[in-house]
């Protein structure tokens, strides 16, 4: 069966994080259902974070990136595969 | 007087403090994360140790390897600059432990001043006046929505750890307090290392000015008058000036004399800064005490003549201020735009990068502090300041024709900069008759 997915995309270049702070729970894992604009991500850029949120609800297929690691702009962070 | 000094900080504010240890004859050692190879401060100083990782909380902030440098290069001091672990305690207690001098307040006023809740109380309770506010830090959305309910909606919450608008927010509402309360301890959390909150009721319109001192440790104090800071954005300072086209002489005179008590019942030692919040009616509530050089001092330079960072190492070696409250004296006006790489077209958007082409202003008057050069890449992980750029004329008008000329000489390519921003603000007709407030550029 053939499924739909999008991308969540960095707006900025800037730092990955996957949980609002070191040491608390992700946003989310893979394979957990989010609704629309539930955060995902959060992106640091020059000491100004950056909520990133689902555009639309369904499944986390993939997160593409490292926890803490540096993103560029427009880059793919995590697919989520529609309903 | 040291022979070397170790400066804990990287960008302008590292440049700032190895040039003023050039001037006195004294080493200068850089630190540098792996994203700060290429930086004018690890080029101009005597020596340059690497500390760790791109991410401020494991280099910059990490107490253990800055030490751990100043160890190796044997310095005898350490100037924290501002921002990272400028204010923090048990920062300053470890440099002490270490044999070193840290180049701020000790570490016990430091710990008074840092905690600002308790120091708002303890100024309250000698009479001098404050903001309402919460008495100590609110680890809760609770406990900031019980003290809301108390002092009255907007309300703000602040960093207990440090300032330059990082970790705060205004809420008008408790629904929206609950909601901004986590992103500013995240923030707070991240910038200085302690997500403590602490919240204060909101005032409409106030201006924001501050008082320079400069305290020995042989109990002299004394004040180098004040900064007006209003022009801000989210709660940072864009543009400041000294001294204040709001503030007559005697005003000066009550919120200097006010600085000075505050600094002396804290017993503070070195050059700090007391900020107030300035009702248009003249009333001044005390705000918070910055135990560190500020980024805006130059201006204060430039209207007294005097070398804020030279006095703040020669009181860490222990010497006398060089000059009485009589003895400073003050001339002509300032201005400093802080100019950050951000698009201001794209709602200040971060604009980390590399700077292709860089022209620098300059000529009568202009005094620029950057650690920018061509080529240099502008990385995500600090903050995004780039450059100051200061103006002095013989009055306000003319200070402002020289910073109009000095940011319309300024382009940089590669990276969006804030310069045509700072040039709307002058241009506009309230800036210029000096109306200022600290949501100013919320009504531009």
């Amino acid at each position: 069966m053939k499924t739909e997915t999008y991308f969540v995309k960095s707006p900025l270049m800037g730092t990955f994080y996957r949980s609002p702070s070191p040491g608390e729970k992700p946003f989310v894992e893979a394979g957990q259902r989010v609704n629309a604009s539930d955060v995902v991500c959060v992106i640091e850029s020059m000491k100004v974070f950056t909520e990133l949120r689902a555009d639309r609800a369904g499944v986390v297929k993939r997160i593409l990136v490292e926890n803490e690691a540096l993103v560029m702009k427009n880059q793919d962070l995590m697919e989520i595969e529609l309903p | 007087m040291f022979r070397k000094i170790l400066i804990a900080n990287r960008g302008e504010i590292a440049l700032r403090v190895i040039r003023a240890c050039r001037d006195m004859g004294i080493g200068a050692v850089a630190v540098y994360s792996d994203a700060d190879r290429d930086c004018l401060h690890v080029r101009y100083a005597d020596e340059a140790v690497s500390i760790g990782p791109a991410l401020s909380r494991k280099s910059y902030l990490n107490a253990e390897a800055i030490l751990g440098a100043a160890r190796r290069t044997r310095v005898e001091a350490i100037h924290p600059g501002y921002g990272f672990l400028a204010e923090n305690a048990d920062f300053a207690r470890a440099c002490q432990d270490a044999g070193l001098v840290f180049i701020g307040p000790g570490p016990p006023c430091m710990a008074r001043v840092g905690n600002k809740a308790q120091a708002r109380k303890a100024l309250k309770e000698k009479g001098i006046p404050v903001i309402p506010g919460s008495e100590t830090a609110v680890s809760h959305v609770q406990e900031a929505l019980e003290t809301a309910q108390s002092v009255g909606y907007p309300v703000i919450l602040k960093a207990s750890g440090g300032g330059g608008g990082k970790g705060m927010r205004v809420a008008n509402t408790p629904e929206a307090l609950a909601e901004v309360f986590h992103v500013a301890a995240g923030e707070a959390k991240a910038t200085f290392g302690d997500g403590d909150l602490y919240l204060e009721k909101y005032m409409e319109n106030p201006r924001h000015i501050e008082i320079q001192v400069l305290c020995d440790a042989f109990g002299n104090a004394v004040h180098l008058g004040e900064r007006e800071c209003s022009i801000q954005k989210r709660h940072q300072k864009l543009m400041e000036e000294a001294p204040s086209p709001f503030v007559t002489a005697s005003l000066r005179q009550a919120m200097g004399e006010t600085a000075v008590a505050i600094a002396r019942s804290m017993g503070y030692t070195n050059a700090g800064t007391v900020e107030f919040l300035v009702t248009p009616q003249g009333a001044f509530y005390f705000m918070e005490v910055n135990a560190r050089v500020q980024v805006e001092h130059p201006v204060t330079e430039m209207t007294t003549g005097m070398d804020i960072v030279c006095e703040q190492i020669r009181i860490a070696a222990g010497e006398p201020l060089s000059l009485s409250q009589e003895a400073i004296q003050h001339h002509g006006w300032a201005l400093e735009c802080r100019i950050n790489a951000e698009d201001p077209e794209a709602g200040f958007m971060p604009s980390p990068g590399t700077v292709e082409a860089l022209t620098l202003p300059g000529g009568p008057g202009i005094r620029v502090d950057t650690h920018l050069y061509s080529g240099y890449t502008v990385p995500p992980f600090y903050d995004s300041l780039i450059c100051k750029v200061i103006a002095w004329g013989e009055d306000r008008s003319a200070a402002i024709a020289r910073m109009r000329r000095a940011l319309f000489e300024m382009r940089t390519t590669g990276i969006h900069n804030t310069a045509a921003f700072h040039q709307k603000i002058l241009n506009h007709p309230d800036f210029i008759d000096g109306h200022l407030h600290t949501r100013f550029l919320e009504m531009l």
